[in-house]
């Protein structure tokens, strides 16, 4: 078997707060996520899965624990390493969509590319391939509130893959969307798990998305209470 | 990201908020207009008072005779007739001393043809008007010979010649001081305002011989209003002015224990305190457009701090997506500097506009140097980057997790 894409070590994650006592929301998870798997974190609200998604996505960092990501270690890297794993090997969907709204839809997809060092022209060109591919091809000089949901939606997953990165981390990525639209975006992530094998993890907290994955991690009070097949976890 | 894009990105972002860009660089125009403005007003005032002093001669003393007190009543300053031609002819081989003018003067009506008009006749030596460093504009200055012979010849200033010439030339033609005819041989270059603001151009000048045998008599042999001493330079001025002392002193018989018949005044210690003066006042002027500046700095550093907090959200994508620390300093400090560069550009355009506008509105002398205008440039960028800094700073150290989680 081949090493694991991701690799946590007894992750915790405690929130400081000066007013508070501090909030333990992680309890020490360990897990190991395979190239190639499609992975749907599960759980009720507070349970952690946000916190576990955002350590996994690099945007947020534990307060103990190993993270290996491809075999490096993320603990005490500078934050411009951060910056630039984000940029290259994660790409990032979330509820919100969260596109530039005063820029058009192939600026954002761009955007990944310029942050990369690459020319302006060049990243132009490669966003507008990356649209297409999206079949948003018609759509690539209209603003973000010019588009429906799951165009931005899919303008939103355009841009996280326009970097060609090896995991593609998913917050509720259907949660503003209607039930039509959200199989939509999840055949097409689920396409793109099956057919270019990229890695996706996946938060949700409704069964019918979570069936597009194939392995189903259940959280609770920040603790994994379930780790194995889709199938099984949703029986 | 690199440094055009960076730069771009500014212009995309300060072009998708117009109108709060503009009012930001507002403060920028109007600071950076205010201290090219006053920077060229404070220099034409500074060029004016320099003007006045270089028109009077350089390294000049000038001799007046003291007071005189007759039965028990004390006369002014300048009222003693104790200074002489022959005073004068001494002074002149008084070491550290150029030239000496020993010069009378009086008010008379003058009159050509059907026109008159009153001025002050002065009687003067040829040496005069190089000491002044004054010209002859037509025709000449007169001569040694002139003022041996007693001749009846008259060097006059522009105001004068257009009150009794209007258009006409006046050298050639015979003027009348007192009924007495003198033939114009010259007309003096402009001067301007003395520093006291008196016409210096409003002037008639006749040999000092003419003048004292014809219409400025006086019971003392050989006595002149006053002399004017111009030393070697600016350096012998205090020996010249000393030794000048000691010989009059001498040549007056004034015992240790008396005071001067005779005062001297140094006009160059004058004009270096008008001197300081404007410039103390172009500096002053200086610091009040600075403060406008700076003010409109500190807009600079509000704006941005509240688009920093509008843009949280923003930031935080821009992280998610791969965004460097260094990439959001940049693209906010850029936005700051181009925001200060612009309203740099636009302020020193319209001072230009301004500048023309005020000196052609109250005469005043305006003088624009190219190096105000790239101070206020350099000083606009500066405070971009200053007042930037605290704002990209603040923006750069968020963690992304929680700039994202700002709605």
């Amino acid at each position: 078997m081949t090493a694991p894409l991701i690799r946590l070590v007894d992750i915790r994650k405690q929130y400081e707060s000066s007013d508070a006592p501090p909030v333990l929301v992680l309890h020490g998870i360990s897990l190991e996520i395979a190239v190639g798997d499609f992975v749907c974190l599960m759980g009720q609200s507070g349970s952690g899965k946000s916190t576990l998604m955002n350590i996994l996505g690099c945007l947020d960092t534990p307060t103990s624990g190993q993270y290996f990501l491809g075999g490096e270690a993320i603990a005490g890297m500078s934050s411009d390493r951060l910056a630039a794993l984000r940029n290259k090997k994660l790409g990032f969907v979330f509820q919100g969509f969260n596109l530039l709204k005063r820029m058009s839809a192939v600026d954002n997809v761009a955007l990944p590319l310029i942050y990369a060092g690459i020319a302006r022209s060049d990243a132009l060109t490669q966003a507008r391939v990356q649209l297409e591919l999206m079949g948003l091809g018609a759509l690539n000089d209209r603003l973000p509130n010019q588009l429906s949901g799951g165009q931005q939606q899919r303008v939103a997953i355009a841009r996280a893959l326009v970097m060609k990165p090896s995991v593609l981390l998913a917050d509720e990525p259907t949660g503003n969307l209607d039930t039509a639209t959200s199989n939509e975006i999840m055949s097409l992530i689920g396409r793109l798990n099956r057919d270019q094998g990229i890695t996706v993890i996946l938060v949700t907290h409704e069964p019918d998305i979570a069936r597009f994955g194939k392995r189903l991690v259940r959280l609770k009070d920040g603790c994994v209470v379930f780790d194995g097949a889709v199938d099984e976890g949703l029986a | 990201m690199k440094t055009p894009q960076v730069i771009e990105e500014a212009f995309r972002a300060l072009s998708t908020n117009r109108l709060r860009t503009s009012l930001t660089m507002l403060g920028v125009i109007i600071g950076v207009c205010a201290v090219v403005i006053m920077l060229a007003v404070g220099r034409g005032t500074q060029s004016m008072v320099n003007q006045t002093i270089s028109s009077m001669g350089s390294n000049l003393l000038v001799v007046f005779p003291g007071s005189q007190t007759s039965g028990g009543v004390r006369f002014g300053a300048g009222a003693a007739q104790t200074l002489t031609v022959a005073d004068a002819s001494a002074i002149e081989s008084v070491s550290g001393v150029l030239r000496v003018a020993p010069l009378v003067m009086r008010s008379f009506q003058l009159a050509y043809g059907n026109t008159n008009w009153s001025a002050m006749v002065t009687g003067v030596t040829p040496d005069y008007f190089p000491l002044r460093s004054w010209d002859a504009e037509e025709g000449d200055t007169f001569s040694e010979n002139d003022l041996r012979s007693y001749a009846r010849v008259a060097v006059i200033g522009k105001t004068t010649s257009r009150q009794l010439f209007g258009d006409e030339s006046p050298v050639g033609k015979t003027l009348r001081i007192r009924n007495l005819p003198f033939t114009v041989i010259g007309i003096l270059s402009v001067k301007g305002q003395s520093l006291d603001g008196r016409d210096q151009d409003d002037a008639v000048f006749i040999p000092l011989t003419t003048a004292r045998q014809q219409l400025i008599r006086s019971t003392f042999p050989g006595s002149i209003s006053m002399m004017l001493v111009q030393a070697k330079s600016a350096e012998t001025m205090a020996e010249a002015e000393s030794a000048v002392t000691d010989l009059l002193r001498v040549r007056h018989r004034i015992g240790p224990s008396q005071e001067n018949d005779f005062t001297i005044r140094n006009l160059t210690a004058i004009a270096e305190t008008a001197a300081i003066a404007a410039a103390a006042m172009a500096l002053l002027l200086g610091a009040i457009a600075g403060v406008s500046l700076l003010v409109g700095g500190i807009g600079i550093m509000n704006i941005m701090l509240v688009s920093v907090t509008e843009r949280t959200r923003e930031i935080g994508i821009r992280m998610a997506i791969g965004a460097r620390q260094r990439d959001i300093m940049r693209q906010f400090l850029i936005e700051a500097v181009v925001i200060c560069l612009a309203g740099g550009f636009i302020g020193a355009t319209l001072a230009i506009f301004a500048a023309w506008g005020i000196a052609a509105i109250t005469g005043l002398l305006v003088e624009i140097s190219m190096l105000s205008i790239a101070l206020a440039f350099g000083f606009s960028a500066a405070i971009g980057i200053f007042f930037g800094w605290y704002p990209a700073a603040k923006a750069s150290r968020l963690k992304p997790v929680d700039a994202l989680r700002v709605e």
